[in-house]
């Protein structure tokens, strides 16, 4: 079971870094319901059998499906224009996973409570979310940036779950989908009213 | 009590769902008739609490202190205003197929107002469970759900700038949200040992769990998590530098539901700092946390001073009044002793003149259709009533006696004093009188200056769009005359949890 673990973490990181660099929405979608499947599968290590069903389900299946159908109804097929360039977005990931295993060394860690790799996975996948948030104008991207970010705070808190909290962990599931949900209507009307979903272009509000 | 607690959180719930369904002449009914329901329980609930009750439900899911009480009392009253208000603005906004937009671009449709009257249900649904649970995942849980329920209330009016704000407001709070959960995980790990796991993850009284054990808490890991939680929930309250959301929101928003943004939503954001806040304090690090905040209060007053003075949007203007008053709040607890329960008085002044504000820029937008103070002249001839309250509430928020901001912002200061602060509270009286006078110029020139000759002749106000901002103002002079021994000693209570 730890050898399973430490290699979905190790997938984890790579298909982290493999997102900074990719420019293609369809490509990213992908990576997405990757990172739902290992999830998954580190519950599954943990033996948290339900909320690793809720989780392939929502975030293997679910959300990336949704963005799939969002990407195809907009017609977002083309390259996506990043804010900046994309090995600039690889390199600021790679400093993320450096400082990841620098807080690992330096923080009072609890090696009871976080299996080896874990902390700085967790870490570098939310900093890989926040730069592809910020790294990226098109609104798909940024929804999936919240997602990857969303994705690292979860396997953060991986090893508090017991079985008495089953529950919170799925109301944030749903909390999660509703979120991306209802960012998904935004940009379906994002695309129909720019007639494009690159929210670089948003310059209306200004003081 | 039990069932009042949950009819609390489950009232607003269910009427958003049979709003859904229903009608839009009955949603016009049902939503001032759940507002009112809602405020009786709040009431309710309120005075349990503060006659020293200490009411519980759903396994204690729901189990509201003092400090959330007050910040669930005013969440309802603030609703049942603004829903008396939404009476008028439905009626108002139901005359037009396709509007006319202010900046002259094409003409634009509103989302369905069953739509808004919902969401505006379930926005007081999650706005419940932030304030009456000490779960703090549950905490964090409806402050997401006030994200969500409320994005499609700055949609309501379909046109490119309010789409703009609300993918701003989303993204931007998503993301500042999902890093307060980094603080909720931090924090039980802070407090991790094997054998009581089970007690701190699994009960429902988190922080009851927290602020007890505090001094067992790993102190590296308590400053992260107060850390993570500050600038999560600090994001969603428009501390200055991570307010950018918040003007843009606030100004695309139909004006009762910026209202409900700015009067009650940046509340329950405050309260989940609060809680971080409360932890810290147990754990003798209120220096760190109380220092955090006061920071940051000091630059979000900057901050508001820079951009209230010459800004020519009257609704930006006082988006930027709200990050100006955020501030004041987080200074006041942030500082501790007096000025604590200070802040809690200035919660209640500022939700009742943001809210009376906002209405009554609704009225002037409606009358004027222009978001420019330049353009805007002569209100006390053209709308006497409303020229008369919107003068009165700049009064009020500039913290001019005889109201009560300036009371509220008097405590403070003399706690800044007490605390041996006097280059802070140099700095506070500075932004203060810098932002007095960029409020006094755009304000004054509005309600002065002679009748426009294109505007209508008539004077006539209809009795809902002034009667919601005429009481909340009242409130608001009454409260700097005379503030009831029962409401300050209820503030006491809450300011004493947050070392008040």
């Amino acid at each position: 079971m730890e050898t399973a673990l430490q290699s979905c973490l190790f997938l984890l990181m790579l298909n982290n870094l493999l997102m900074l660099g990719s420019t293609r929405i369809m490509w990213l979608i992908r990576f997405t319901a990757f990172q739902g499947i290992l999830l998954a599968g580190m519950l599954l290590t943990m033996e948290h059998a339900l909320l690793a069903a809720a989780v392939l389900l929502i975030k293997g299946a679910l959300l990336p499906g949704l963005l799939w159908r969002t990407r195809n109804r907009l017609h977002s097929h083309h390259r996506m224009r990043p804010r900046m360039h994309v090995a600039v977005g690889v390199l600021a990931g790679m400093g993320g996973l450096v400082l990841s295993l620098w807080l690992e060394a330096r923080l009072f860690t609890l090696p009871a409570l976080f299996p080896p790799l874990l902390l700085p996975t967790a870490l570098t996948t939310l900093f890989c979310g926040l730069i592809l948030v910020v790294g990226r104008t098109t609104a798909l991207a940024q929804v999936i940036g919240y997602l990857v970010a969303e994705n690292g705070i979860f396997l953060l808190g991986m090893p508090l779950m017991t079985a008495g909290t089953t529950w919170f962990e799925l109301a944030l599931l749903l909390d999660v989908f509703v979120a991306v949900f209802v960012m998904g209507i935004a940009i379906n009307h994002i695309g129909n009213t720019f007639e494009s979903i690159d929210v670089g272009r948003f310059r209306s509000l200004r003081d | 009590m039990t069932a009042m607690l949950e009819a609390l959180l489950f009232l607003p719930l269910g009427a958003g769902c049979i709003i859904l369904l229903g009608t839009k002449a009955m949603c016009r009914v049902l939503l001032p008739l759940t507002a009112l329901g809602h405020t009786a329980l709040a009431a309710w609930t309120t005075y349990a609490v503060g006659t020293g009750a200490e009411p519980r439900a759903m396994n204690g899911l729901l189990a509201p202190d003092p400090l959330g009480a007050l910040f669930l009392m005013l969440a309802s009253l603030l609703f049942l205003a603004a829903s008396i208000y939404a009476v008028y603005y439905l009626r108002e906004e139901d005359r037009l197929e396709v509007h006319a937009d202010i900046h002259g671009g094409p003409g634009f449709t509103n989302a369905p107002q069953r739509r808004l009257a919902a969401c505006l249900c379930f926005f007081l649904s999650s706005m419940t469970l932030v304030t009456t649970t000490p779960h703090l995942g549950a905490l964090w849980v409806g402050i997401e759900g006030t994200t969500l329920s409320s994005a499609p209330l700055i949609y309501f009016h379909r046109h490119q700038r309010s789409l703009e704000a609300t993918w701003k407001y989303l993204i931007i709070c998503s993301v500042g949200i999902a890093l307060a959960m980094v603080g909720n995980i931090l924090l039980s790990v802070a407090f991790y040992t094997p054998e009581g796991m089970t007690a701190m993850v699994e009960g429902m009284d988190q922080l009851g769990w927290f602020v007890s054990h505090a001094r067992a808490g790993e102190e590296t890991w308590l400053k992260a998590a107060y850390i993570f939680l500050l600038v999560g929930y600090g994001t969603k309250m428009g501390l200055a530098p991570l307010h950018n959301w918040l003007p843009d929101a606030h100004s695309q928003a139909p004006s009762l539901v910026s209202a409900l943004l700015s009067g009650a939503l940046l509340n329950c954001a405050l309260l989940g700092i609060l809680r971080g806040h409360q932890i810290m304090l147990a754990a003798g690090l209120g220096g760190f946390s109380g220092g955090l905040l006061s920071f940051f209060g000091l630059i979000s007053l900057v901050t508001a001073a820079i951009f209230i003075v010459g800004q020519g949007h009257y609704k930006r203007m006082l988006a930027y009044s709200s990050v100006e008053h955020m501030g004041i709040l987080a200074l006041g607890i942030g500082v501790g002793g007096l000025a604590v329960s200070g802040a809690m008085l200035h919660a209640v002044c500022h939700s009742l003149t943001k809210c009376m504000l906002f209405l009554l820029s609704g009225n002037i937008l409606a009358r004027y259709h222009t978001f420019s103070s330049y353009d805007v002249r002569g209100m006390r001839w053209t709308m006497p009533i409303t020229g008369a309250l919107w003068m009165a509430g700049f009064l009020a928020v500039a913290g001019s006696p005889p109201f009560g901001i300036f009371i509220s912002e008097f405590i403070i200061f003399k706690g800044m004093l007490a605390a041996d602060s006097p280059l802070l509270a140099a700095a506070y009286l500075l932004a203060l009188a810098v932002i007095f006078v960029g409020l006094s110029v755009a304000v004054l020139r509005m309600v002065q200056g002679n009748r426009p000759t294109d505007m209508p002749q008539t004077l006539r106000e209809p009795l809902l769009s002034v009667l919601p901002p005429l009481v909340l103002g009242l409130a608001v002079l009454t409260l700097g005359l005379w503030i009831p021994d029962w409401l300050w000693n209820f503030l006491r209570k809450g300011a004493a949890l947050v070392g008040g």
